[in-house]
């Protein structure tokens, strides 16, 4: 491991809950003013995180605190190893791995929502997953190398060599970041039964980690659809600041245009795209080489 | 960092007439828009600081209404939202109707009304806001634990000395 790398990974872990609660805090109130409203503080996020962790710790039993422990602490290291510059195939695993102690949590405590949303994290996760390998594929297929640092080096930003991943990936983004229509494990909007069912039994502040792993995973994930704006030229870094921030608020749009779908449209729709989107793409990458 | 900066609300019917509900759902709405409070609407008690309690309790809810309260994790205020939340208003002497949402639970504040209007609601939110940082602030330094639903039953119907006992709750109307 580099300086370079050791640093870029310690300002990961210190900026990424503030940056994630700020852009959090941006969409809550850019949703509010389109829905004619004035929305929250622009630090609501942080308030409503900061809250969960001086709730009283209670729990359903023990092992539920110990599995979102472990969901917050390999959403953090899959981050850490993105930024480290390492592996991406290892990041994506080390983020499913991730989310497999957070379906767990939901199901150890028996109970009837949770359970629902847990199946139906497995659902999104089904959906979500062949796009995020593909694309790491496409990675590969574009530079020669898993990893990061080798992939950010590239002579031309990736988004012209991979327009159908990126496609493909923006809409699996969709899932990942919870919004609708895709938002139905979790939702950060309608707190009610089966739409809150993953984290329906979590309290306190064991409900805090799981906001948190999501704050990590989320920079995480906008850093993946950065990676497609980078290459050797420095001022790169610009146009993926840019392009990530377009890609947020398109997503807030996204987010308040359509309503929820059934868990088959988004199997459904998930899989169409990832097949011609990034499929396509891949073919044609595969052929170029 | 202030508790009532990120309250969370969980509204539960009783046995009202409904009139109060739809007074909740109004205020929860874009229209009063609650969330520039930083207030969400949470559908479980286990996420929920505000417990917004409307109609009185019957025989068949006191149940649901103990559990919901125990669930909250503290520290946590109840609101009784309307007057038959308050004390059982107009069907205080139907044969299935135990009371207000008090012969249950400890409550914070009283809102009345029939129905209670969505101002009386945000004035007794604000006002149940303040209990929860006196709450959370106590909390802190260890003085303070809310009553368990069944501690309560035992404070009220046993003996009258504990009901002055400062680990019980502040009575506030709105």
């Amino acid at each position: 491991m580099t300086t370079y790398s050791l640093i870029s990974v310690i300002l990961y872990l210190i900026l990424s809950p503030v940056i994630a609660c700020l852009f959090s805090g941006v969409d809550r109130i850019v949703t509010a003013r389109m829905q004619g409203r004035r929305g929250p503080k622009l630090l609501q996020p942080f308030y409503d995180i900061m809250k969960l962790f001086s709730k009283e710790n209670t729990s359903v039993n023990e092992i539920q605190k110990i599995l979102v422990m472990a969901h917050c602490f390999f959403a953090v290291f899959s981050g850490a190893i993105f930024f480290a510059g390492e592996d991406i195939l290892l990041v994506l695993f080390a983020l499913t791995m991730a989310e497999v102690f957070l379906i767990l949590a939901a199901y150890s405590v028996n109970a009837a929502y949770s359970e629902i949303g847990a199946q139906r994290e497995l659902l999104q996760m089904m959906a979500y997953e062949p796009m995020t390998l593909l694309t790491a594929v496409g990675f590969y297929l574009s530079v020669g190398s898993f990893k990061v640092g080798d992939i950010i080096r590239s002579d031309v930003p990736l988004i012209v060599k991979m327009p159908g991943f990126f496609l493909g990936f923006c809409f699996i983004l969709v899932i990942k970041f919870r919004k609708s229509p895709f938002d139905l494990a979790t939702s950060h909007h309608a707190h009610q039964e089966v739409i809150k069912g993953l984290t329906g039994d979590l309290a306190g502040p064991a409900y805090g980690f799981s906001e948190l792993a999501e704050l990590y995973e989320e920079i995480l994930m906008l850093g993946m659809a950065g990676l497609f704006f980078i290459s050797s030229d420095k001022i790169s870094i610009i146009w993926a600041a840019c392009a990530v921030v377009i890609l947020l608020f398109c997503m807030s749009l996204v987010d308040n245009i359509f309503p929820r779908v059934k868990w088959e449209s988004l199997l459904k729709s998930s899989w169409i795209v990832t097949l011609f989107a990034g499929g396509a793409n891949l073919v044609i990458l595969s052929l170029v080489r | 960092m202030r508790i009532s900066k990120s309250p969370w609300l969980l509204h539960y019917d009783g046995s009202s007439c409904n009139g109060c509900d739809i007074e909740v759902l109004a205020t929860t709405a874009p229209r009063f828009d609650i969330e520039r409070f930083g207030i969400i609407n949470t559908g479980n008690p286990r996420h929920a600081d505000i417990f917004l309690c409307t109609g009185g309790v019957n025989s068949q809810n006191q149940d649901v209404v103990r559990q919901i309260y125990d669930q909250m994790p503290d520290p946590k205020v109840v609101l009784a939202c309307g007057i038959c939340a308050c004390d059982g208003g107009i069907f205080k002497d139907c044969y299935n109707i135990l009371g207000g949402t008090d012969t249950v639970i400890p409550v914070d504040v009283y809102v009345p009304g029939c129905a209670v209007r969505p101002e009386a609601l945000i004035d007794g939110v604000v006002k149940a806001l303040k209990i929860l940082d006196e709450k959370n602030e106590k909390m802190k330094r260890g003085e303070y634990r809310s009553l368990t639903s069944s501690e309560y039953a035992a404070k009220i119907n046993g003996d009258v000395k504990e009901a002055g006992d400062s680990e019980g709750e502040e009575k506030t109307d709105a």
